[in-house]
């Protein structure tokens, strides 16, 4: 009987044969922490511990909250720095043209690696399962005692194989594809779960796509997910590894899976999660022509180089009706952007740009919408309240679909825009 | 774990309650566990009032995918700072769970409770009376009861030294 890659992963860590349901304890390889650095770090020395086990292996990238904006953030990055510095600590991403969304630097810079294990106080730390590793969201308190022990336990979780095939049609994306697998299987359809994407059209998406599919694990409730460490993730981690302890690992053929899903990309077309919760898929004809008073192009999902590509070239040569936000994933990207000239195409739309980092996306600022507005967005969460006023409403979807809904002033078909 | 039979009225949520209903966004710079219960359901239609009326001893009742969203323990420490002594429902999310047995807060996973819910068996202010130890959650009010699972073994040594850091900190003294 084969293994999954949760068993393979969780096993390598542990050091011996493992299956799902067993409880395992283990080291993880990196702990990423963000703004919440500081409470964790009030905690970590409530356990009588001087120094955390391996400073090397702490990452602290500020993020959900800068430059700060009230003085709780601002006293909150003063002790995560503080901290940093006392312990010794190396990754250390402040505010600075290194920075950039916790997520997106965690994988641009070479942390999430194939078959390593990663932990990271924020829930969308599945998302480097693009890159194979397997990586998971846990609480501050769990976090302070890795930080202080080197151990975490997990319980091997059983898994959930989707298998993708054909190709995406005109203005059709991967954000598409993972809002229709939560709208069929729901908010708690992958409770507890490890969900491998596996796939000859999982093979040919970027790592971009991969990513966007990976952060919205949580959203089913999957406790990591998944794609293969192919050729395309040895190539990119190839010069800007952290670490070299990572092994390609992946699922054998006769791996044991609670459930199997299967989606053809031709299939599907363009959708939106409607307010208030991720699993509630429509189509874009649903909702076409209904009223919009903000767009959001950001956040750990839907923020990276390709994504800002796609949404610039259905904004150029137009003018957007809405206020539109575009927030770059990292100064990295940033920069890239700026060579391409997309931020011309943005500024010429008409869209404003904010430094990156989380902005809107949980309502701390740069974009909190009014009680009765309407945003589309191309973040992971729309839960009542999310951007700041539980009166708004926030509709996710793609980078194009955010784009020819920004220009039309109303939820618009991204494969109508001329 | 306390072997005692709690008694308190029913606060009563649905499926998928997540985590920007339980404890919003905007506090999220509060650090301090024992201010966080005054922003209990804040955002939560029809609840908004729950964090003033709310009683030491009340329980929290919901359906399936409780915690759902984020990894914020302030979800936690709201209810357990409120003087909710446990949280039923069908089932949690995971972070949420887990954050629950490191902070040694009682949770029970409650067999039929979504569908109880929706079926009207439980209501806003039923009288409930929780046998921790043996998970039978019996509705005064209405005579009905539900069955929830105690937790596993490898849990119940974290919840019963108070939580993973007095765990820990128990262990760093030896």
């Amino acid at each position: 009987m084969g293994k999954t890659f949760a068993e393979k992963a969780l096993g390598k860590a542990a050091g011996y044969e493992v299956r799902a349901n067993d409880v395992v304890t283990l080291e993880p390889h990196f702990c990423m922490s963000h703004d919440n650095a500081a409470p964790i770090a009030k905690t970590f020395k409530k356990i009588g511990v001087k120094n955390v086990w391996k400073p090397e292996r702490l990452v602290f990238i500020m993020d959900h909250a800068i430059p700060a904006p009230s003085d709780e953030h601002a006293v909150n990055h003063k002790e995560a720095r503080e901290f940093a510095k006392e312990q010794g600590m190396t990754h250390f991403y402040d505010v600075s043209s290194q920075g950039g969304v916790c997520h997106q630097i965690m994988c641009q810079e070479g942390f999430a690696l194939p078959g390593i294990i990663m932990i990271g106080s924020d829930s969308h730390t599945c998302m480097y399962g693009a890159l194979g590793a397997f990586s998971t969201g846990i609480g501050r308190s769990e976090m302070a005692a890795a930080w202080a022990t080197g151990k975490i336990w997990f319980k091997v979780p059983e898994s959930l194989k989707i298998t993708v095939t054909g190709q995406f049609k005109k203005g059709v994306s991967a954000k598409d594809l993972i809002l229709k697998i939560i709208g069929d299987i729901k908010a708690d359809g992958a409770d507890y779960m490890s969900v491998e994407f596996h796939g000859p059209a999982i093979e040919a998406m970027s790592l971009a796509e991969r990513m966007t599919l990976c952060n919205m694990g949580i959203e089913m409730g999957a406790k990591n997910a998944v794609c293969p460490p192919d050729a395309k993730v040895l190539e990119f981690i190839k010069d800007k590894a952290k670490s070299d302890e990572w092994e390609a690992l992946w699922a054998d053929d006769d791996a044991v899976y609670a459930q199997e899903l299967s989606y053809d990309l031709g299939d599907l077309v363009p959708c939106v999660a409607k307010p208030h919760a991720v699993d509630n898929y429509a189509p874009i004809d649903e909702v076409k022509g209904q009223p919009i008073h903000q767009a959001f192009l950001g956040s750990c999902t839907n923020a990276r180089i390709e994504d800002l590509r796609e949404a610039a070239a259905v904004l150029k040569g137009h003018k957007v009706a809405v206020r539109t936000i575009v927030i770059p994933a990292s100064w990295s990207v940033y920069r890239q952007a700026m060579k391409e000239g997309l931020l011309d195409t943005f500024l010429d739309a008409g869209c404003v740009l904010c430094n990156p980092g989380c902005g809107p996306c949980m309502g701390n600022h740069e974009g909190i919408l009014a009680p009765g507005e309407v945003c589309i967005s191309t973040a992971n969460r729309n839960f009542k309240g999310r951007m700041g006023n539980k009166d708004s409403f926030i509709y996710l979807a793609s980078p194009v679909t955010v784009a020819a809904s920004a220009i039309a002033g109303v939820f618009a078909d991204p494969r109508e825009v001329r | 774990m306390d072997q005692k039979k709690l008694r308190g009225r029913a606060w009563v949520f649905e499926d998928n309650v997540d985590t920007d209903l339980i404890y919003h966004n905007k506090y999220l710079a509060e650090t301090d566990p024992k201010k966080m219960p005054q922003f209990a359901f804040e955002y939560y239609p029809g609840k908004e009032k729950f964090a003033k009326e709310v009683k030491p001893g009340d329980f929290v009742v919901a359906g399936r995918n409780f915690g759902c969203g984020s990894s914020r323990e302030h979800a936690v420490y709201c209810l357990k700072e409120g003087g909710v002594p446990v949280v039923l429902a069908e089932s949690f999310a995971r972070i949420y769970y887990r954050n629950a047995i490191n902070n040694g807060y009682p949770v029970l996973f409650v067999k039929g409770l979504s569908q109880g819910i929706k079926d009207g068996k439980i209501v806003d202010g039923d009288e409930l009376e929780v046998d921790l130890a043996t998970g039978t959650i019996t509705n005064l009010t209405q005579k009905t009861s539900f069955h929830g699972d105690a937790v596993a073994d490898l849990e119940n040594e974290i919840m019963t030294a108070g939580g993973l850091i007095p765990y820990l900190k128990a262990q760093v003294a030896q």
